[in-house]
This record gives structure tokens, C-alpha cells and sequence, in this order.
């Protein structure tokens, strides 16, 4: 009998020996998973965290609302394609998107250090106001803390937001169904190779720009246009196979993917191949895939296809309700593979 | 000519897989050594387009496997002290020595940095004159020319603050050690194409010769694989033993000259343990005389660093190919992915932790079937 | 164990052997990587490159002939 078929990009630890935090309880894999559940989940404990959303929907006086939090870390500050301001707006957007809110209100939370230099912060604002005007939603509330030098890195952002929905649809993975299909909105992994490249100084053929974008706009297009949207996820920190795998986890069916339809540019591919990096696994700040029933998947793709943020979208996948929760990814050659969660974040590797 | 595709294309794959299938009449075991290799059949999931009698077992080819808990537990004392920079590829990053690994002797303060090449190091151990610049030295012969470089470009600039923490280790030793075993159920290699490619592989003609195996020099795109395995086999079944290039695009038989003398000029072949295994007889390397300043371990006074490996993990076993992960007590019980208890299973290249996953997609596989 | 992709050499620098650079490109990324090892190679040579370093010249000729027997394996089959 011969051996198996399992890929993790990076060596699995043992979670329970750490006590202290090490960068892996943030890469967005098990580890962070854990620490989440054991002590966040635990301690705070309610209906609406525990659902694990993108963002939270409560109602208040009838209103269905969804909030979210976000902090911003990324490094270095201004990248190809966007600085920090603009994925702090984005990206706080994008998660209110995702449960199928309308974005409203923004706040938005400054930790500066000290010796900052005040026009790059200047650029850093005018950067959020720009993209949040541009979403027709105000920054309405924030704080302002400065930090010894030495203690804070530059910047950090943390933007919450609020958001409406108008739509009565529960859109959360418990919805999914047999035969759903997996539609994705564009390629993968230019936000991270991107960053990588500007911080690492890699030389690229052609300049990649991070995919960093506001979604909420083309998901109104189609919860205006009537689709029926059972789950909606943003393929932040661990990429499309984490998004995917904690639906899958959470509906308890398989997803299934087909690689062929997966499309990754090509300066992705040549980065990742040189490092031993799996394209699936990295952050995207543009891109989300959602799961609708298969007899409207050409319709989502038409209203898809006239927005500028979803000219490539695609179906990639679907979802067997008569299987048991895992994702699965039928390769170019024809044989499959079980996507697994990461234990931390991927690191380069010679090996 | 690209020299990627072309080796992944589906009908070469397909074509391979048959002629595999109808040349196999009986059971073998082949055996590949080469972490890459393993991610690559793991990856296309290889595995699933053989025939069943066919058993590919994955010996010790990947350096977080093999790299004995002592030089892991020497790297974490260094790492931690204060006024050195500790640079490490990737992949040992996680790998848990006797209490803690690097990542958390870098939460605990320590300056442990990933570097994606040894030159790196050397660029660091310039910016920073007033630390000592150590690189932890693993893998196989792939690798050591480029921590060899990095011994010679530090000589020549004259750099005082670079250390070399070798745990270098050399194929041959380790797959007579396999096959000297009276236990040994390896039939035919698959020898890692990249360490052919700096070392050649005149090494394996005795090899094959005095333990009558083919050794088939393998690439790493599925087609090399497949046509790897598909000339093992078809040795195998014609009852030859011969060492054969499969990746003749990269690899000449006397290998890479210039790359073999750099190594010459700053390393030794010693004896040294792997994890698992034990000591094999010039299986590593130390640095030569010439360069002994540079050695990690003289300077940072290591030596009385020992450790114990669990007695429970049978790693060792596995990485041979004479016991299954599944025919070890412990697997599934005491020793998992989430609690290793040994190399194996901490590494998604090691064979118990690979074996966890294959029953999962075992079980896919026959639902799909269905 | 060996992580090495194969990259086309753009463009080569210096003229020491042992510290001759060339940029190579990988579908795109560049990088630049010591040529040490192959003292042969020129512009436009396709290497394998490992941890910086070009550790061997591919042999088009050679890729060729592998991606050729696959001709004669499948008429074999037929």
C-alpha cells in the first residue's frame, strides 16, 4: 500500500508546548485557531462570536446589523497598490461585505510612534478618506495614542465598522448546500507577493500591485441583482484555503476545487516556486469567493463579470453535502489532494 | 523550453502511470530520499496513480528529520545568547529540540532571523560587526557548497563575527546503513536528483552493485517522478541493478566539479548521528582545520550539550522503511501531529505525520469511488 | 531535501569566478544568484538555482530527449 497525499506548507508543531506567543499564533493557521477558540471563544462566549464570521450580526430593534474590527499591522507602510490607511478601510469594508452588510460607519483607532514623520501620516489619512468616501461611508469616530520610540513600529491601525443589511439572508457557511457552487472573483496572491517583494527587495519583470479593494460595491451588485448567496468569505491572512477550509469545517461538507481554475499570475507563481511558498495559502486583500446555488452561478457571473473587481471571476469549485467537512483540490494531472490548515504561517524553505 | 511544464503536462502523466501499471506484476518497495521528492509525490498525490503493489516508502531525506536533537538543542543555546544573530533556513524554525525550538527563542527575545540563502549571513555578519553572526549548516549535498561559499567569502573578506553550525549530512552512508540492515525491505531508490546534480552519481555504481538495487536518478516534477519510478520498477521486474540518470537535464555523472571542490577545500567527511537512525560513519561533515575558527561549536563551547530522544518513537524504524507509521504503538495515540513524540511526525515531509492524513484522504478516495 | 527551481539567466555581473552574480528570472521574480558553480553559463542559459546559488546548467538537449522518449514509450503502447 503506498503512502499518502497530504500537504502542509510548513511543519506542523506541537501546539500545546508554547507559553508565550510566538509570530505563528498570527499567520492565520491552527495555532492562531487555537488560541482563539481556547481563549477568546472560551472567556467571551455568545451566540453571535461564536458563529465566526467575518463580522458579527446582531440585531438591534429589528435591525439586522453587522460589526467588525480589524487592526492593521502591515509592513512596510506604502506598498505597490495601497498603503496602510487604505487596507485598514478596505479591509474593515470587505468584512461587513461579507456577511452581506451595507457599510455605514467607520471608526478608526491611531497607535503612532513617536518620531513618526507627520506627512507621511497626512498621506496615510488622506488615503482612508479618500476610499471611504469613495464607499459612500463616514469615518465618524477614532482615538489618537503616540508610543515611545522604539515600542510601536511606525504605525498601527485598528478600524471597526458597522454596517446594515438590507437583505433578510442568513449568509454564513451553515447555508451552504449540495452542489453550491464556489466562485471566486479574480486570481490570488498578488497583496502578499507584493508586500514580500517591496519588503524584501525582489526585483519583478513586471511591478505587481497588491489586489487591495473594496468589495462591498460589486456585492451589492448581486445581492441587488437577487442571487442567492449562502456564504461570502475574504481571503485575508491564510489565503483561499483557509477561507475555504473553515466553511467547510464549519457546514461540515466537502469542498471540492479544481486547480485549472484557480489562476495565479505569474509573478506570484515564480515567488512562490522560489521559496517554497503554496500560493493558496496566501493573503489577498481584493478577492472573496462566494458559495450560491449552481443554477445561478451564471447569472452571479454575468453581474460579476461588469464590475471592474470581478472582469475574472470564475467558478472554481463546489460543494458535496454528502461528504464530510474537507476541502479538496483535483490538481492539473488529475489526481487529489486534501487541503489542510497550516499550523502557523509559511515560511521559506530549502527542503 | 521552460523547463517546468513541459514536466508536469497531464498525457505525459497519464502515459507514465499506465506503462507503470502494466509493468508491475508483483510487490515492490521503492524507496525515495529526498524531502523534495516527498513533497512532490505528496503534492500531485503520486501515490494514487500506482498500482497497490507498488510501496513507496519516504526515507530520511528531509533535514528537520534527520538533524539530530543534540544540533537543534546547540542551535537554541546559541540562538539565545545575547550579542548573536541567529540565522536559519526556514524549515528548522519549528522543529522542537529537548524544551523549546527557534521560534520561541525568538518570542523570548532572541535574534533568530530566516535567511533564504547562506550569503545572507555573511551579508549580515558585514552590517553588524559587533555580534557574532551564526548560520545553522543542514542539509545535504545540495546545500553544502552554499554554506561552503559562505566559509570562503567570510575568509576572504576577513570577517571575524561569522560562525558556521555544521550539520551537514551525505546520502550514500545513509542508504548502505538502510541496506545493511538485516531488517531492510528496500528494494529500489529513487536517489534525490539535486544532490546528484553537485555530487553526481558515480558514488551509488558500488552501492547498487554490492547490494544488487537500481538507483534511478530522480527529478522532481511529477513526470520526472513517474518515469523515475517507472524505470525502477521496470529494473526490478528484468532482475537488473543499475544506477540510471532520469534527470538528465540537470545532472552529469561526475556531477558538479567546481561546486565538489569548494566543498573539499572547507569541509571534512565525519562520522555523525542522525536523528532516528544513530550514528553512520562518515555520513557528515566538519570543517577542515584551515577553517576551524569559523566552527560554531569551538566557539560558542557547545560540547557538554546532550540530550534524549523519546524512547517510545520508533522514527528511526519508519525512516528505514521496516516498520510502517501505522505499526508503531504510539501512532494515533500518544504521538500525533499536534504532540510528536519524534521527527517523523513533526515534519509534513516526515512519514508518521504524512501517514496520519493518508487515511483521511484513503477514506476520500473510496467515497469518491463510489 | 533541495528545493531548486529552474530560472533563466538575464543578465550576469562581475568577473570573478566565485563572485560572478547573473539575474535570473523566475516566471517573473528576479533575483540575483551566484554563478560560482557554473563558470559556463551565459546569458539566456536556463540554471537550477538552490539557496541562492546556480548549482547546475540544464541541457535543453537533454530535456528534449526525456520529453521525446515519452514518444517512443507511448507508440510502445500502442
Amino acid at each position: 500500500m503506498s503512502e499518502n497525499n497530504y500537504l502542509v506548507e510548513a511543519c506542523p508543531l506541537p501546539i500545546g508546548q508554547y507559553d508565550k506567543i510566538v509570530m505563528a499564533h498570527g499567520g492565520g493557521g491552527r495555532l492562531m485557531q487555537q488560541l482563539i477558540d481556547k481563549l477568546m471563544l472560551a472567556e467571551f462566549d455568545n451566540d453571535a462570536l461564536n458563529e465566526k464570521n467575518d463580522s458579527a450580526v446582531v440585531t438591534i430593534n429589528n435591525a439586522r446589523l453587522a460589526f467588525t474590527t480589524d487592526s492593521y499591522v502591515v509592513k512596510p507602510l506604502f506598498f505597490p497598490g495601497g498603503d496602510i490607511g487604505k487596507l485598514a478601510v478596505c479591509g474593515t469594508l470587505n468584512d461587513l461585505a461579507m456577511s452581506g452588510a451595507r457599510p455605514l460607519f467607520l471608526s478608526c483607532s491611531l497607535i503612532i510612534e513617536e518620531g513618526f514623520a507627520i506627512d507621511s501620516l497626512q498621506k496615510i489619512i488622506q488615503s482612508m478618506s479618500r476610499q471611504a468616501k469613495a464607499a459612500g461611508v463616514n469615518i465618524v469616530t477614532g482615538d489618537t495614542k503616540v508610543v515611545e520610540k522604539g515600542k510601536g513600529d511606525g504605525l498601527y491601525i485598528n478600524t471597526s465598522g458597522i454596517g446594515v443589511l438590507d437583505t433578510p439572508m442568513n449568509i454564513s457557511p451553515t447555508m451552504l448546500q449540495h452542489d453550491d457552487v464556489v466562485i471566486i472573483n479574480g486570481d490570488i496572491g498578488r497583496h502578499s507577493i507584493a508586500i514580500m517583494a517591496e519588503r524584501e527587495g525582489f526585483k519583478l519583470e513586471q511591478p505587481l500591485e497588491s489586489d487591495c479593494a473594496d468589495l462591498s460595491g460589486l456585492v451589492k451588485l448581486l445581492l441587488d441583482g437577487g442571487i442567492e448567496i449562502h456564504c461570502m468569505r475574504d481571503l485575508t491572512r491564510g489565503g483561499l484555503a483557509t477561507a475555504l477550509i473553515e466553511i467547510s469545517t464549519t457546514a461540515n461538507k466537502q469542498i471540492m476545487l479544481e486547480e485549472a481554475a484557480i489562476e495565479v499570475p505569474a509573478p506570484v507563481r515564480g515567488v512562490c516556486e522560489v521559496l517554497g511558498l503554496d500560493p493558496y495559502y496566501v493573503a489577498n486583500e481584493g478577492r472573496f469567493i462566494t458559495v450560491l446555488p449552481s443554477t445561478q452561478a451564471a447569472q452571479a457571473l454575468t453581474i460579476m463579470h461588469a464590475h471592474s473587481l470581478g472582469k475574472r471571476a470564475v467558478v472554481i469549485g463546489k460543494v458535496d453535502a454528502n461528504s464530510q467537512a474537507m476541502v479538496t483540490l483535483k490538481n492539473k494531472i488529475g489526481t487529489t489532494r486534501i487541503l489542510e490548515l497550516l499550523s502557523g504561517s509559511q515560511l521559506p524553505r530549502i527542503c | 523550453m521552460k523547463y517546468i511544464d513541459e514536466f508536469r503536462h497531464q498525457q505525459h502523466v497519464e502515459l507514465l502511470a499506465t506503462v507503470i501499471n502494466n509493468t508491475c506484476t508483483r510487490p515492490w518497495t521503492i524507496m525515495e530520499l529526498c524531502g523534495g521528492q516527498t513533497h512532490a509525490i505528496m503534492k500531485y498525490g503520486i501515490d494514487q496513480l500506482l498500482p497497490t503493489d507498488i510501496t513507496l516508502v519516504h526515507g530520511p531525506g528531509c533535514p528537520v528529520c534527520v538533524t539530530p536533537l543534540q544540533a537543534i538543542d546547540k542551535a537554541i543555546a546559541i540562538a539565545a545568547l545575547d550579542d548573536v544573530i541567529f540565522c536559519t533556513f526556514g524549515d528548522m524554525l519549528r522543529v522542537p529540540g529537548s524544551t523549546k525550538d527557534l521560534m520561541t527563542v525568538k518570542a523570548e527575545g532572541g535574534d533568530v532571523r530566516t535567511v533564504y540563502s547562506p550569503l545572507e549571513a555573511i551579508t549580515l555578519a558585514q552590517q553588524h560587526p559587533d555580534k557574532q553572526v551564526v548560520f545553522f549548516a543542514i542539509g545535504f549535498e545540495t546545500t553544502i557548497p552554499t554554506t561552503a561559499m559562505a566559509v570562503y567569502q567570510a575568509e576572504q573578506m576577513g570577517l571575524k563575527n561569522f560562525r558556521l553550525l555544521v550539520s551537514h549530512v551525505r546520502v550514500p552512508p545513509a542508504m548502505e546503513a538502510i541496506l545493511s540492515s538485516s531488517e531492510n525491505r528496500v528494494q529500489g531508490f529513487l536517489a534525490a536528483g539535486n544532490v546528484c546534480v553537485v555530487m553526481g552519481y558515480q558514488e551509488y555504481l558500488p552501492i547498487a552493485h554490492k547490494y544488487q538495487v537500481p538507483i534511478v536518478v530522480t527529478g522532481f516534477e511529477p513526470v520526472d517522478i513517474l518515469q523515475g519510478i517507472l524505470l525502477c520498477i521496470t529494473q526490478l521486474e528484468q532482475g537488473r541493478f543499475e544506477v540510471e540518470n532520469q534527470y538528465g537535464r540537470a545532472v552529469r555523472k561526475s556531477g558538479n566539479t567546481t561546486a565538489q571542490q569548494m566543498i573539499n577545500r572547507i569541509f571534512t567527511p565525519v562520522t555523525r548521528p542522525w536523528r532516528g537512525l544513530g550514528e553512520i560513519a562518515m555520513s557528515g561533515f566538519e570543517l577542515n582545520a584551515d577553517y576551524a575558527d569559523f566552527d560554531a561549536e569551538n566557539y560558542f563551547q557547545t560540547g557538554h550539550i546532550t540530550t534524549r530522544e523519546h524512547e517510545e518513537c520508533q522514527s528511526g524504524k519508519v525512516l528505514q522503511g521496516i516498520l510502517k507509521p501505522s505499526e508503531c504503538p504510539e501512532f494515533g495515540g500518544r504521538c500525533t501531529p499536534e504532540s510528536p513524540l519524534g521527527a517523523t511526525m513533526v515534519s509534513a515531509e516526515g512519514a508518521c505525520a504524512a501517514y496520519f492524513a493518508y487515511r483521511r484522504q484513503q477514506s476520500v478516495t473510496e467515497n469518491n469511488i463510489q | 531535501m533541495c528545493l531548486a527551481i529552474p530560472g533563466k539567466i538575464i543578465s550576469i555581473l562581475g568577473e570573478d569566478a566565485y563572485t560572478r552574480t547573473g539575474d535570473v528570472s523566475f516566471s517573473g521574480l528576479i533575483t540575483t544568484v551566484n554563478l560560482a558553480y557554473v563558470p559556463e553559463a551565459k546569458q539566456n542559459d536556463y540554471v537550477v538555482v538552490h539557496a541562492g546559488f546556480a548549482i547546475s546548467l540544464l541541457d535543453e538537449e537533454e530535456a528534449h530527449a526525456t520529453l521525446a522518449s515519452f514518444d517512443d514509450l507511448k507508440s510502445s503502447q500502442e
